[in-house]
């Protein structure tokens, strides 16, 4: 019996991923979440973070927010902003870092904000 | 009958108008091909999305405490129609097409004594709803400026919509629009956003999933819905503009044709009043010289 599962990445306008893996791990809201084969069925929202694919090789996705259902061996991804890290762009990455320091500053975002952004700010420095 | 210049005129005007339509036509099809594109990647999105929000409110335990959104405020009273048109013309019949199946639904919410509420999101639609529902109307988007419609737009109009929701503006929201099948086929649709239609069709068979949540479930919902709705827009923006691109390129090609046909009828037509006044001419000559 295979130990492996179906992994779908899916932005509003295109698929971005469809493979099988053997364990991903998630950013999901409230920590780092790993992912096997015959895991429960769960829902859950994901923070900003690294989703990392395990296969054969290793493939690691920087998202800012999405959505994920697993069930049935499916892992679904409901995301807006997933990019490959090893496609990623250095400026890039760099204007996003600054553009969530700014928002971070200003003293009028709830603490959920805050928390998403602070996760956003330090996932961003540690892979830049 | 017309004289040889007025003919040659009519020929020539033809002649343009077919240039022209050849040309949206051709624009239509390079558009299409990528609207196409965009509503067909897009659906997977929309439909996961709509079956994730199925299969929460499947587990949810006590419906009364559930968001309104989901489960609807309870009264069945004021609808809301969300008008998705286009915003230019010379589509075939991609905007009325929408438009009649509007007006037969209004026409069966006023008959059961709901009240109406209209939205109307591009200009043709509107500019087709006003004379009969114009009262009725109580905002219009229009995005002509737009080159490309974006999931901002969509959340523009979701955010309104919830905004209304809260304020107990009404109690249903209905989306109209164009459905893209194929080139030739688009099937104007409605669908209810708010509550969300509890149809299992598509899961009926399969096993429920008793879902582990994190956060609980009312958190996830909550920013759930408000999600969906924007996609579900979305989902109809795109399959819009497909559609429009579609129905504009069968409708130029058409004309085209048709213009072609007129052509060749005029060309004809304009050959035989040549001819016969030559042969009028001849005879004319002809019989004056026996005469001497």
């Amino acid at each position: 019996m295979s130990e492996k599962f179906t992994i779908e990445i899916i932005a509003p306008d295109k698929t971005i991923l469809k493979t099988d893996a053997h364990e991903v791990t998630i950013p999901s809201f409230e920590g780092e979440m790993g992912i096997l084969k015959d895991h429960i069925p769960l829902i859950t929202f994901l923070r900003p973070g690294l989703i990392k694919i395990f296969n054969e090789v290793e493939t690691t996705y920087f998202i800012e927010e999405g959505t994920v259902e697993f069930s049935d061996n499916k892992l679904l991804i409901l995301t807006s902003t997933a990019i490959d890290l090893s496609k990623i762009d250095k400026k890039f990455m760099e204007a996003l870092i600054n553009k969530s320091e700014t928002k971070i500053s200003k003293s009028s975002i709830s603490d959920k904000e805050r928390y998403l952004l602070n996760h956003k700010i330090e996932t961003l420095k540690s892979i830049s | 009958m017309p004289s040889l210049d007025d003919l040659k005129k009519r020929i020539k005007s033809v002649k343009s108008t077919q240039k022209i339509t050849k040309a949206m036509k051709m624009v239509a099809a390079a558009k299409l091909r990528k609207a196409q594109e965009n509503a067909e990647k897009g659906r997977p999105y929309s439909l996961r999305m709509q079956n994730i929000i199925l299969n929460l409110t499947n587990s949810i335990n006590d419906p009364e405490h559930a968001p309104k959104l989901l489960v609807g405020s309870g009264k069945d009273k004021t609808y809301l129609c969300l008008l998705l048109t286009a915003d230019r013309g010379l589509c075939g019949g991609f905007n009325s097409n929408i438009c009649k199946l509007a007006k037969i639904n209004f026409k069966n919410y006023l008959k059961e004594g709901k009240n109406l509420k209209i939205i109307t999101v591009g200009s043709k639609g509107h500019d087709q709803i006003k004379r009969e529902y114009g009262k009725h109307i109580i905002k219009k988007f229009s995005f002509k400026e737009k080159k490309q419609i974006t999931f901002n737009e969509a959340d523009l109009i979701c955010k309104e919509i919830i905004s209304l929701f809260d304020q107990k503006e009404f109690d249903k929201c209905i989306l109209f629009f164009n459905n893209f099948k194929n080139v030739i086929t688009q099937i104007p649709q409605a669908q209810q956003i708010i509550p969300i239609e509890n149809k299992f069709t598509e899961r009926n068979d399969q096993t429920k999933f008793d879902y582990e949540f994190e956060p609980d479930e009312d958190e996830i919902l909550e920013e759930l819905l408000p999600k969906n709705i924007s996609t579900q827009i979305f989902k109809a923006f795109l399959e819009n503009a497909a559609s429009e691109q579609g129905s504009r390129m069968t409708a130029m090609d058409n004309a085209t044709r048709n213009a072609g046909d007129l052509v060749d009828k005029l060309t004809i037509n304009y050959n035989r009043s040549r001819q016969a006044s030559i042969t009028k001419e001849l005879i004319e000559i002809i019989s004056g010289a026996e005469s001497l």
